[in-house]
């Protein structure tokens, strides 16, 4: 169980936002986060990670506190093990795809199973820039999958993917999810992308000071 | 013509841009994070060389390491280390004149990579060394590369600081610009035309070579 009472001010143009966000994330549960633009989504899913620090509040995740502004408790990302998959994909322009996976893990069969998932057996070899939009973006998928993290934090994942992938991939991910036992926490701005997959659904308003 | 004070610019440029990759990735790379008052302050510090005429830097250097100074004795007696009229001297204020050179661009190179590259790594569970050695590093090698080429050049330029604070001692401070300043007063006008010569064609070809491996660089999709 993941318990989040947060709150973070942000700096936005019509004045400072507040970010209040007060959910508990079952395990194994995939939620689906949504929202106006502008309103801290992304800003959440870093707060959980540990790459952003809330004002405010507390995340406890399986009985381990990663955050109490009170008690002055704030847990490194590398301790809290989560995976996470930026909206800007954050690919490593120097890596090949074999070396992403490889940087996250030493088990080269997850690795191959992951690459079998992610249909990218035949471009372990290419960088970046060198794979198409969607590539790029089951790549950072994948990378976030390699550390088999208890929690992974999705941030637009599948907007670059056309629709016939997205729905394999999603399929396979549910597989994945539930045999290693992940919390998944999907930000998406299309409502109907995550329809008959995600368990619960957080709407994250304006709340503007 | 004499060769020695080709060599010893070439000796001086090389130590100087060495000592200055393992000094200034480091320093590049904590000035490029979060900005604070100290961090401005010793930017500022940095790019006064820039600015500052030669002569002044090395005067003060010559102040602070004149053997009357306690910090000089010391360093002589400690470590037989003289920075006024020697080598090593050459070394210390080539460092402290060629920083901007190196500091700058692996400055911006380090804080026009996403944030998001350092953040990926650190939910991988790598430490910020790792995350700089397999990461950040290799992704601004070709500024490196420039970094290392422009302070390498620029050092083979120097002469007022150099002048200020190593004199113009044959095989021991009279590097190749001295020498051609030393050849015009004693109207040997053939040496100073082979040293200058010399002294454009090196810069000249690794300015190039800079401007060449960058216009070759495959695109970064980061650009």
């Amino acid at each position: 169980m993941i318990s989040i009472d947060i709150e973070k001010k942000l700096k936005a143009y019509k004045g400072v936002e507040v970010v209040k966000v007060q959910k508990n994330f079952k395990p194994g549960s995939i939620t689906r986060i949504t929202g106006p633009s502008g309103t801290g989504k992304t800003t959440l899913l870093k707060m959980i990670a540990g790459l952003v620090t809330p004002d405010a509040g507390k995340i406890v995740a399986d009985n381990i506190v990663w955050f109490d502004a009170a008690q002055k408790i704030n847990l490194s990302p590398q301790l809290r093990k989560l995976g996470f998959v930026f909206q800007d994909y954050a690919l490593f322009p120097n890596m090949t795809v074999l070396q992403h996976l490889e940087y996250a893990t030493k088990d080269s069969q997850w690795i191959n199973r992951l690459l079998k998932i992610g249909k990218l057996e035949t471009f372990t070899a290419h960088k970046p820039e060198y794979l198409s939009g969607g590539q790029q973006q089951r790549l950072a998928i994948l990378r976030a999958l390699a550390i088999k993290p208890k929690l992974l934090l999705m941030d637009e994942p599948f907007s670059a993917l056309d629709i016939l992938m997205k729905t394999e991939l999603i399929t396979d991910l549910r597989l994945l999810f539930k045999e290693l036992g992940t919390t998944a926490i999907i930000v998406s701005h299309n409502p109907q992308e995550l329809d008959g997959v995600s368990d619960d659904e957080y709407y994250l308003g304006d709340y503007t000071d | 013509m004499d060769l020695t004070p080709l060599w010893l610019t070439l000796k001086l440029a090389g130590i100087t841009t060495l000592i200055l990759l393992i000094l200034g990735l480091p320093l590049a790379w904590w000035l490029s994070k979060k900005r604070s008052f100290i961090k401005i302050i010793i930017e500022a510090i940095i790019t006064m060389p820039l600015v500052l005429p030669p002569s002044v830097l090395g005067f003060y250097l010559l102040l602070a390491f004149s053997p009357q100074r306690n910090v000089s004795r010391w360093l002589q007696e400690v470590f037989n280390l003289h920075f006024v009229f020697s080598f090593e001297g050459l070394v210390l204020a080539s460092v402290i004149y060629s920083m901007p050179f190196m500091i700058s661009p692996v400055k911006s190179a380090f804080q026009q990579l996403p944030l998001s590259l350092s953040q990926a790594s650190y939910t991988l569970g790598k430490t910020e060394w790792q995350t700089f050695r397999h990461v950040l590093l290799p992704n601004i090698k070709p500024s490196l590369l420039t970094a290392a080429v422009l302070t390498f050049a620029h050092t083979l330029g120097e002469f007022g600081v150099v002048l200020m604070i190593g004199g113009n001692i044959p095989g021991v401070t009279r590097v190749a610009s001295i020498a051609v300043y030393d050849s015009v007063e004693q109207m040997d006008y053939e040496s100073a035309n082979n040293y200058s010569f010399i002294l454009f064609t090196v810069t000249f070809i690794l300015v190039m070579g800079v401007f060449i491996y960058n216009k070759y660089q495959v695109k970064s999709p980061l650009e």
